[in-house]
């Protein structure tokens, strides 16, 4: 079974070099932020986009979020809910993204 | 190419032409013994979603989507096409960006899986094939659990919790009342889909009663004591419709024990309550195919694992949204987007035999209480022994004591909150 799952891998890794190779993916709790804050720059909405902004300023306003030195409507109650190390992979996987 | 992915084609060409475009977007498999093939029945805010992640978290896995309507009506929002403050065309939503994807939409209605085989029939007869399939059917009405609510009923006395014609009914019964009928509503027992969903529609009724037929009045009748947002509502309730709607919970005799659809009548303990609309909002369950796959326990919803989203009954099968047994996130458009994305992730991880990443996941509820007047319930969760938890310390709902302009605000996220996520899911 190992030797099977390890042949699918090895399998897999040589696919990656032919094709598009998938998308880094997000860190945990990442992928629920789109369900506010959109992917496209086209949707009508008054939230922010994450995507491309600077890791250094997500982290900065996601503690100023969890402090309640920013005063915010949802994000104090969500911020609260990462770690310092959480929140540092999050920015920086928006960070990358366009 | 492989057997099966000829068969699929043929499939496709007989059944759906919109399909039959996007897999001609699809890259040739690389792989000797051909690509994944994950099967996803239910194209609503859990399954689309889950359709497009898979497709983006590794774009070899042929996906298809089996969804038995051509266009979704999503039920976010709906409320406030009830309370006529919005079109139910705002409502809805079609496949094409989905197809475009390369993800093969399969217009048709599940009938029957077999985790043997891995198939899943459909009623045109044909059968796909799946290394791993989730099921997102969302939820369905236990007819005669509430004795006397059975379909016909429904037509007289709408649910409207499944949005669509239900939901214009409704908002013709109301637009049709005499000025100073009563509007009943019953509200049903947990677990159901939308938690704060029945407490919305009876402030957006009251808000339609106030404005245009000021003389009616609502009362809801509630098989519990507690409910979601319940001191947001309760404050927000007595602040802008004091005189429009009454609240009856369980202790005061507000559980509904039968209804009496000739009589447009419902019966509690204490009594009988006619109205000139009544708005029953029934007990559910996992939609039908989750029976069919043997994936609902006996509670009628459906038992997961929190990292995969695998059944706990049957290998293979994963869900997600309002169908399953989520701990403690709600059974919401939010947490059904937010769970097919972290589903998404582990499918496609265990299809190239990596171990799944521990999740962590967001909810944020928005009700809209009345025209710039809204209030929010947000959770993080992670799963702890087995179970979706909350993350000490975080969540919670809106301030009691916010001021209007507050309120204000989550109006205009909400809204902002709904173009977002329908964007991402059928944009």
């Amino acid at each position: 079974m190992r030797a099977g799952r390890l042949l699918a891998a090895i399998a897999i890794a040589v696919a990656c070099s032919s094709t598009a190779l998938p998308a880094a993916p997000p860190p945990p709790g990442a992928s629920s932020c789109s369900g506010c804050h959109a992917t496209r720059a086209a949707v009508d909405t008054a939230v922010p986009r994450l995507a491309g902004r600077k890791a250094a300023d997500i982290v900065a306003q996601m503690q100023a979020f969890k402090t309640g030195e920013r005063p915010s409507t949802v994000m104090g109650r969500i911020a609260k809910g990462f770690t310092p190390a959480e929140v540092e992979a999050i920015a920086a996987w928006y960070a990358q993204q366009k | 190419m492989t057997a099966p992915r000829m068969s699929r084609r043929e499939f496709l060409a007989s059944g759906a032409a919109a399909a039959a475009a996007g897999s001609a977007l699809l890259p040739a498999p690389a792989l000797a013994q051909g690509a994944p093939r994950v099967v996803v029945v239910g194209g609503g805010f859990a399954g689309a979603t889950a359709a497009r992640a898979l497709k983006q978290a590794d774009p070899r896995i042929a996906v298809t989507l089996v969804e038995a309507n051509r266009t979704f009506t999503a039920c976010p929002f709906s409320n406030l096409v009830i309370g006529g403050l919005r079109e139910l065309g705002s409502q809805r939503f079609g496949y094409d960006k989905v197809a475009a994807d390369g993800i093969e939409v399969a217009f048709a209605v599940a009938t029957g899986v077999d985790p043997q085989a891995r198939t899943v029939a459909l009623n045109t007869g044909s059968s796909l094939a799946y290394d791993r399939l989730v099921l997102a059917p969302g939820i369905d009405i236990r007819w005669g659990a509430l004795p006397g609510y059975d379909e016909p009923a429904a037509a007289t006395m709408p649910h409207a919790w499944k949005a669509g014609e239900q939901t214009l009914l409704l908002r013709r019964q109301l637009e049709a009342m005499e000025d100073g009928g009563t509007v009943i509503m019953s509200a049903p027992a947990n677990p159901f889909r939308c938690p704060p969903g029945p407490y919305e529609r009876a402030s957006l009724i009251a808000n339609f009663l106030k404005t245009r037929k000021p003389r009616s009045k609502l009362i809801v009748l509630d098989a519990k004591d507690q409910f979601s947002k319940q001191r947001l509502f309760e404050n927000a309730w007595k602040e802008l419709y004091p005189d429009h709607l009454e609240w009856v919970g369980l202790s005061q005799g507000g559980k509904v024990t039968s209804v009496e659809p000739t009589e447009m009548t419902l019966v509690t303990e204490f009594g009988k309550h006619k109205g000139a609309v009544v708005n029953v909002i029934p007990p559910q369950k996992a939609g039908h195919i989750a029976e069919v796959a043997g994936v609902a326990d006996r509670t009628g919803w459906c038992a997961i694992d929190p990292v995969t989203f695998e059944s706990k009954l049957v290998p293979n099968i994963h869900l997600m949204g309002d169908a399953i047994i989520a701990g403690g996130m709600p059974k919401s458009a939010f947490s059904a987007n937010a769970q097919a994305k972290v589903c998404a992730a582990a499918i496609a991880r265990l299809l190239a035999g990596q171990q799944p990443e521990e999740p962590r996941l967001i909810n944020t509820c928005y009700s809209v209480v009345g025209p710039n007047y809204g209030i929010t319930v947000a959770g993080v969760y992670q799963p702890v022994n087995g179970v979706l938890t909350d993350v000490p310390g975080s969540g919670g709902v809106s301030p009691l004591d916010a001021p209007r302009s507050f309120r204000a605000q989550e109006a205009l996220f909400a809204e902002g909150w709904f173009n977002t996520i329908t964007s991402e899911v059928f944009g």
